[in-house]
């Protein structure tokens, strides 16, 4: 199968994460869509890999799922804490960074 | 053992018994700390006396001796050793130092004994002793102004040493700042040996200045200067001399040792260590003996009217260390080191007399209040007398062989040089009138309350109050001790007392014009090479310069006997009808004042001047506008942190969908 159709899917779920993290306001939600953007990198890397026939594609995408594991570790522990701490679970509310 | 090894002897004592009670003090018992001062004092002082005697071995060529321990610093091409220089000079100092040190520690075994801070008083004296013998052996300009920066530093903290008296941190201060100003002289002084001579050893730079500089080289003449700058300030000389009399706010054996005997002999000392310098410049030798005249009149006559007796005694000091000066300015080093020598056994002693007299007044020091101590205290009455006699230079006593020598050289250089002999017999008529002026109202006359208590065995025991000010003060830390203690019930004072009275009696009679000449011929190792040093007087003008001096030390005497013996009512009737002169004189010639509009008062508004405009508008303008600029930058980008988070997200993903979109532009 050619190339192309992988990247296209590739593109398309990196569009639907990314518009996600624009227009939801849930951090919990934000987050998944990151999760969606990553793994549309980590499709892109393995398809290439694929057709070049070489596996550093894949290494790549191996480190980026581990990246990723990290960065949800730490994403759902901060949420954890906002809930504790009884922080509004809203990314628009949290606005400490206003110059 | 070498000569060099005993003057480390000499150097290290003091100081590893400074080190001893400064370290130990909680662990020392009672009065041990007192001991161990005594100790190491006087063991430098035997020692001095094997230095004495391993030079005496050497041959007179050969009694200049250089030894050093280790590189003190090496930098710029020059090489500072840790040296000592073991000569004639330099030992006969230190005798003179370890000698009166040891005597005036004993004093003040007793002198300070119910003082909280007696072994704070050992470790400081013991500091100051080993400051004042780096100064003395040093063998190059470097530990020279090491050890004189110790001086300094020793005697600042001695004359405040009760340190909860405002006036005595004053008078600390105001004499540590003169003397700065002197070791800034000093310093500068020695850079410009370096500059053009390349060496800063005593020896080799004494070589040097003779090749390379010819008779009142403008070089060599700032040299003198600066090195006189650094003496006068030392040596309490004009314009520099404030700070002595206020220097009596330290405890009187630090005002017998340090401010009489030794420290303010340095500037001296100096200026014979460096005779090849000022024998290359006699402009700056003239300038110097001119202001040490001045000086020596002056002081005199503001000893006249001074009523504090210890102030009367400091500016004693002050005028007979003008006499020094003079003398090693002129070329009379021998004279001059030999008043330096009976100086100091009797101005060590009238300060120890004084501070039993002031003991006995529980702390008062006014001389108006004191009179008639003959039978009440007969042992320091004595004393005084012979402590005012040989000021006076009274025939037979110390000061009379000392002094005159002096003026009878000035007098044998002849022309100009008069002025210096004519100058100095009358201030020696001043010296024996205010030296009898303490003689007499302290031991004759009619005995005041504390005298007649204490002839009943009652000893005056005062409120504790500052005598300067009249302040109440407690009798704590950094205050006088509770309790006063006089020669006559303590043997350490007396014994003090004793045998330097018997020094200022006797101590004369090593260098006899006509007679003997010991310390001529010992000094000869280190001034051989000097012209002026072998300019002897004869015999027969010195003796006519003796009889000179007693002449005036008999009016002086007889004049002070008329003035508060015969018919006491005269001094106050001449200060009636010469009020504005008295004032003037009581006012010390209002050198104070001079200073503080001189210098205090314009540092003072160059100081509010700066903080008023330089400060406000300049340094504060530069700060607030680089503010200013940085937070208006900052208001203008504040816009855009909106804190949305996803404004930013939307910012990254356009950004980096622009960046992509250019690439592919770019590349297509």
């Amino acid at each position: 199968m050619d190339t192309t159709w992988y990247l296209v899917l590739s593109a398309l779920l990196f569009a639907v994460g990314a518009g996600g993290v624009l227009v939801r306001r849930s951090p919990l939600v934000i987050l998944l869509c990151l999760e969606l953007m990553l793994n549309a990198g980590n499709l892109a890397l393995v398809a290439f890999s694929r057709s070049t026939g070489t596996e550093d594609g894949q290494v790549f995408a191996l480190v980026v799922m581990v990246v990723a594991a990290c960065e949800v570790v730490v994403g759902l522990g901060l949420i954890v804490a906002m809930f504790r701490r009884r922080v509004p679970l809203d990314v628009d509310q949290i606005r400490g960074l206003r110059g | 053992m070498e000569a060099t090894t005993w003057g480390w002897l000499v150097l290290g004592l003091p100081l590893l018994g400074s080190m001893i009670i400064a370290c130990g003090w909680r662990a020392l018992p009672g009065k041990s700390a007192g001991w161990i001062g005594v100790g190491a004092i006087g063991l430098a002082f035997v020692c001095s006396l094997g230095a004495l005697l391993a030079l005496l071995d050497q041959p007179a060529e050969g009694r200049q001796l250089t030894d050093s321990l280790w590189d003190y610093a090496s930098a710029a091409g020059l090489e500072i050793e840790l040296q000592i220089l073991v000569d004639p000079l330099s030992v006969f100092m230190c005798l003179v130092v370890t000698g009166v040190s040891t005597l005036i520690h004993l004093y003040s075994l007793a002198y300070m004994e119910s003082d909280a801070g007696y072994r704070r008083f050992f470790s400081y004296l013991n500091f100051f002793v080993f400051s004042m013998l780096l100064l003395i052996l040093a063998g190059n300009f470097v530990i020279l102004i090491v050890g004189w920066a110790f001086v300094g530093f020793a005697s600042y903290a001695l004359i405040s040493f009760w340190y909860r008296r405002r006036s005595a941190t004053g008078a600390g201060i105001k004499a540590f700042v003169i003397n700065v100003v002197g070791d800034v002289g000093l310093v500068l002084a020695a850079f410009l040996v370096v500059r053009e001579l390349g060496t800063l050893d005593f020896l080799e730079s004494f070589e040097a200045a003779r090749e390379s500089f010819t008779t009142n080289d403008g070089v060599v003449i700032a040299i003198c200067c600066l090195l006189l700058v650094g003496a006068f300030a030392k040596s309490a000389q004009i314009p520099f001399h404030t700070w002595l009399p206020d220097a009596m706010e330290g405890p009187t054996p630090v005002s017998a040792l340090i401010h009489a005997a030794t420290m303010v002999t340095a500037g001296v000392y100096l200026i014979a260590r460096m005779f090849p310098f000022f024998e290359l410049a006699p402009t700056a030798a003239d300038i110097s003996a001119f202001i040490g005249l001045a000086t020596v009149i002056v002081a005199a006559t503001i000893a006249l009217v001074v009523t504090d007796l210890k102030r009367i005694i400091a500016y004693s000091t002050m005028s007979q260390i003008g006499y020094m000066v003079v003398g090693v300015s002129i070329g009379a080093y021998t004279a001059g080191l030999f008043h330096l020598m009976t100086h100091a056994f009797f101005k060590a002693l009238l300060f120890m007399a004084a501070g039993s007299v002031i003991a006995a007044m529980a702390n008062r020091q006014n001389i108006d209040l004191m009179g008639g101590f003959r039978r009440a205290m007969p042992f320091t009455s004595v004393t005084i007398l012979i402590g005012a006699l040989a000021l006076a230079g009274f025939p037979g006593f110390s000061g009379f062989f000392s002094k005159d020598e002096i003026l009878v050289y000035a007098a044998e250089r002849g022309g100009m040089y008069w002025i210096f002999a004519i100058g100095g017999y009358l201030a020696a008529f001043l010296t024996a009138f205010y030296a009898f002026r303490i003689g007499f109202r302290v031991v004759y006359g009619e005995p005041v309350k504390e005298a007649r208590e204490l002839e009943h065995g009652q000893l005056a025991h005062g409120e504790p109050e500052n005598p300067a000010t009249g302040e109440r003060e407690d009798t704590d830390v950094g205050f006088p001790g509770p309790e006063h203690h006089i020669a006559e019930r303590a043997w350490p004072m007396r014994g003090a007392m004793a045998v330097l009275a018997l020094l200022a009696v006797v101590g004369g009679l090593i260098q006899i014009p006509g007679v003997n000449h010991v310390l001529e011929s010992f000094f000869a190792g280190t001034f051989e090479e000097s012209e002026l040093f072998h300019i002897v007087p004869s015999a027969g003008a010195a003796w006519a310069g003796l009889a000179a001096g007693a002449l005036m030390a008999f009016a002086g005497i007889a004049l002070a006997y008329l003035c508060y013996l015969r018919s006491p009512g005269i001094t106050a009737r001449l200060q009636q009808r010469f009020s504005r002169a008295h004032r003037f004189l009581f006012r010390k010639w209002y050198f104070d004042e001079l200073q503080n509009a001189l210098v205090y008062r314009p540092m003072v508004a160059l100081g509010r001047f700066s903080n008023a405009v330089f400060e406000r508008f300049v340094v504060n303008g530069i700060v607030d506008g680089a503010s200013g600029v940085i937070r208006g930058a900052g208001s203008v980008v504040r816009g855009a942190q909106s804190g949305f988070v996803r404004a930013y997200a939307l910012l990254l993903i356009g950004g980096f969908a622009a960046l992509g979109l250019y690439f592919l532009v770019v590349a297509s």
